[in-house]
């Protein structure tokens, strides 16, 4: 199989404004990948897909990453009628916190629908021209990203059939917390989407 | 693999929406009946629910609804050390529990760049495929229960399931819960009587699957219920990822054991089986010859095991803190590609922990293959994807 610079040097031949650049591995004895920059990452995933000598028609693998500066996917393509691979490549978003599309792969690879689906729920990217972005394994209605590092959990003390000390002062405060203010509604506590 | 060179073609004279589930016009009028089926109906494998949209009988719509059994395994797993996440990994896929071990080994010993020696990598071979076996003899007994055959053939696969559990318990302590790999090796030895017995187990499975062929394999209710029954296309197949036996049956020559030849995989003779017409009746066949091919990978593995350390001597339990560094690990799992991708920043616990859910991504198609077919079968094309729902909501 072409090397990473390889498939770098045929992605900027195929696709001239296609900006990609090599995101090395810190361990140099493991595969390099490339990163792409998100306005031309359909392109250039149907290039990876249709292109003779890579041929790279199966996305294994669609992982969210949440770095202290962004959120990046990094998807993980193989070859099935080639049988080589791994290809590693990654998107990552503008910022944390308001710019964070990324466009949708699902279109080239099916396989990226309920994985992207998975990293919109846990990761909040939203991916653009995803046929079906719904939440896939929180509720409708949750509001938070449990899988980012600044993510904190609910104050919730259902858990704790016989609290007592400092759990049950925290109960107290949480109930008065609760009481004090009118419950509109129960929708989010409501299971399934 | 004719029909795969054409591949690029195929998807080039397709428009944009081809890999997309169909529209269905319903007939006549009235109005769509909406059915949950799930989370707790008895064929669903566990907590799983189908929105299905009726039209009389034919299936209009399915959108399935995951999250019920939802821990958030990856962000638990990212809190702690490498090491403490091992026993959780049983509880993904809870049929096969020797598999996940496997994966998440395969994975941090790449990330670490662990050697394993020679014994341990004959014991997870054997391991994994008596659990290979013992997956797809269940899988194969809940599908024809899902069929009307009440308890019969799942009792044969669980008689023999159970002789292979009683093997895992000698060895590990466990049943299910096994906990038995280790990052370069595995946790403890095999004494030359459980290898005897496991050798006597093996010869008896032979004659299990041939008592189950005959049972099974031209009965008349099985062939008419399954037979051009949820037909997946070898190219959409590819397209949404579908790993493992179900890939297979739509005659995709793809097996991650011949593939990548992780762990000492091509050493071992044996044969990949195929399918031809993609249906739920060539996924239960699939499975059947799949159970064949693991006896004989068996027999070789159990004549060859050589003597010698099962944990190399360079490998770290304590204070184990991979270099910096990515790498993904991926295994033959008896459902799919499993696979895990592990980020290391040098601490203690990994930066990031995923796990490649064969049953998830396996379910992507789902409603692909039971657009416009009767309600009843819905049940026994799900049943043939073959999902643990541990797996499938991490």
């Amino acid at each position: 199989m072409k090397t990473v610079e390889e498939i770098k040097s045929a992605i900027e031949a195929a696709v001239p404004e296609a900006a990609v650049e090599i995101a090395p591995n810190p361990n140099p004895a493991l595969p390099h990948s490339l990163r792409i920059a998100p306005e031309c990452a359909l392109a250039v995933a149907k290039f990876l897909r249709d292109d003779a000598e890579l041929k790279l028609d199966y996305l294994s693998n669609v992982t969210g990453v949440d770095w202290p500066e962004s959120l990046e996917a990094v998807y993980h393509l193989y070859s099935v009628e080639k049988k080589h691979g791994p290809v590693v490549i990654r998107m990552h978003t503008v910022n944390r916190t308001d710019q964070v599309e990324l466009p949708s792969l699902t279109p080239v690879w099916r396989s990226a629908e309920f994985q992207e689906r998975e990293i919109f729920d846990l990761y909040g990217i939203v991916f653009t021209g995803h046929p079906d972005l719904r939440r896939l394994l929180m509720w409708e209605g949750f509001k938070d990203h449990p899988m980012r590092r600044d993510y904190v959990e609910p104050d919730d003390f259902e858990y704790e059939p016989t609290a007592h000390d400092e759990v049950l002062k925290r109960t107290q405060t949480h109930q008065a917390m609760v009481t004090s203010e009118p419950i509109t509604s129960s929708k989010g506590s409501e299971g399934g989407a | 693999m004719s029909e795969m060179q054409s591949h690029s073609a195929i998807l080039a004279d397709k428009p944009e929406s081809w890999n997309r589930p169909a529209v269905m016009e319903p007939e006549g009028e009235g109005e769509l009946m909406e059915v949950a089926m799930g989370p707790h109906h008895p064929s669903t494998h566990g907590v799983f629910r189908m929105d299905v949209a009726l039209d009389g009988e034919r299936v209009m719509r399915l959108r399935p609804v995951f999250g019920y059994l939802h821990r958030n395994h990856e962000k638990i797993a990212e809190g702690q050390s490498y090491l403490a996440s091992m026993p959780y990994t049983d509880r993904l896929d809870y049929i096969c529990p020797i598999t996940n071990n496997w994966a998440y080994a395969l994975a941090v010993e790449k990330l670490a760049g662990q050697e394993v020696p020679e014994r341990a990598e004959y014991l997870r071979v054997i391991l994994g495929e008596l659990t290979r076996f013992q997956n797809h003899a269940s899988s194969i007994g809940f599908l024809t229960q899902e069929m009307g055959a009440m308890g019969t053939p799942l009792m044969y696969a669980f008689r023999e399931r159970e002789k292979i559990l009683d093997l895992f318990e000698e060895l590990t302590g466990a049943r299910m819960m096994v906990n038995y790999m280790r990052f370069g090796g595995c946790r403890v030895d095999a004494s030359p009587g459980w290898l005897e017995r496991t050798r006597k187990v093996v010869a008896g499975l032979a004659g299990f699957v041939d008592e189950f062929d005959r049972l099974l394999s031209t009965n008349e209710i099985l062939m008419a219920r399954t037979q051009g029954v949820g037909v997946l296309k070898a190219e959409l197949a590819v397209n949404a990822g579908v790993t493992g036996p179900m890939l297979r049956a739509s005659g995709v020559n793809y097996d991650i054991r011949k593939v990548d030849g992780y762990g000492i995989y091509n050493r071992f003779n044996f044969r990949v089986p195929l399918g031809d017409h993609g249906d739920v009746y060539d996924r239960y066949m699939i499975r059947m010859l799949e159970m064949r091919e693991s006896i004989g990978i068996l027999q070789q593995a159990l004549r060859e095991i050589p003597a010698g350390p099962v944990m190399s001597p360079t490998a770290k339990l304590r204070g184990f803190r991979p270099k910096r560094g990515e790498a993904y690990g991926r295994i033959e799992a008896p459902k799919g590609e499993l696979g895990f991708y592990l980020i290391s920043n040098g601490g203690p616990n990994p930066y990031r922990y995923r796990v490649r859910p064969p049953s998830l991504i396996n379910l992507t198609v789902l409603e692909d293959m039971c657009l416009g077919v009767n309600v009843a079968d819905v049940v026994l094309i799900f049943g043939s994807v073959d999902i643990v729902l541990g797996e499938v909501d991490r």
